[in-house]
């Protein structure tokens, strides 16, 4: 089944809070190898201007994606999630994510096209802090190859 | 920490050295947790396989991760990034052996911008094979 394009423009409701904490920061920089003291130690972060430790960048998925997935489980969508793979991403950042930062996740379905036995959906999702700062746009293509 | 590059001292075209950085099955268990990204088609080679694919592979954010390694480790630890994108081109297996994937990141300074910022364009391969295609990172730098 493809996915269903008149679903395209939909906005989903903004996720709950979500605390970036140090220990899931220094958790995610573990398991991509990455071993800099700016991900682990405050002083070495606050010295490079930061408040807090910063995360890396591509940190902001753990997020996004929890945005995306209010439109994912969309029942009427369509999207079979074992024939699905990731296309595209695509972030900018206003600042880094830091620990303490409270945020929430809003997706947008930005497009939905077909292209031979493939659907590509497109999803736009806006991460701000609860005080409504926007520190990160992802953009998302995933892809759902035909069977 | 790698060490700290200025704008100033940045010249467009650029290449920059190539880094390898291992993939293991190790790797994207660990990065299952951390991410949150449980698809089975990252640990299990039975539904790997079910679903058409070779063996195991990594997740696209993992591969685009270590992409993004280079960049921070590249511009040190005073730059921020505005931008980055990837296009995911190829699957990266995975093989469950001691040695597991190799991907091989490089970049070039594609464009200096206005405020401080500099474009990369990044190439990443596995076993020969491209595995990102229009990867592009913004940096600020001091």
């Amino acid at each position: 089944m493809a996915i269903n394009p008149d679903f395209a423009g939909r906005t989903y409701p903004a996720t709950a809070p979500y605390e970036v904490s140090r220990v899931k920061i220094a958790e995610f920089a573990d398991a991509i190898g990455d071993t800099s003291p700016l991900y682990r130690d405050a002083a070495v972060a606050q010295a490079a201007g930061h408040s807090d430790v910063i995360a890396p960048p591509t940190f902001a998925i753990v997020v996004s994606m929890v945005g995306a997935g209010h439109a994912l489980a969309d029942p009427g969508l369509g999207l079979d999630y074992s024939m699905v793979v990731h296309g595209e991403q695509q972030f900018s950042y206003t600042r880094p994510l830091r620990a303490g930062d409270v945020v929430t996740a809003q997706a947008t379905i930005a497009s939905i096209r077909s292209v031979g036995s493939l659907s590509m959906m497109t999803t736009r999702t806006e991460i701000r802090t609860t005080a409504g700062e926007l520190v990160c746009t992802a953009v998302s293509t995933l892809v759902e190859r035909g069977k | 920490m790698s060490a700290q590059v200025s704008y100033a001292s940045v010249e467009a075209g650029t290449e920059l050295p190539a880094v390898s950085y291992p993939v293991s099955r190790l790797s994207l268990v660990k990065y299952c947790g951390a991410s949150g990204d449980f698809n089975v088609i990252h640990w299990n080679d039975r539904m790997a396989r079910a679903v058409g694919l070779p063996d195991v592979i990594a997740h696209g954010m993992f591969t685009m991760a270590e992409a993004g390694r280079y960049v921070t480790d590249w511009a040190g630890p005073a730059a921020t990034v505005a931008e980055f994108g990837v296009r995911f081109s190829a699957p990266v297996v995975v093989p469950d052996d001691d040695a597991g994937a190799t991907l091989e990141v490089s970049g070039k300074i594609e464009e200096k911008l206005d405020g401080n910022r500099v474009a990369l364009a990044l190439t990443a391969r596995a076993a020969g094979t491209k595995v990102l295609s229009r990867a592009r990172a913004v940096v600020i730098l001091p």
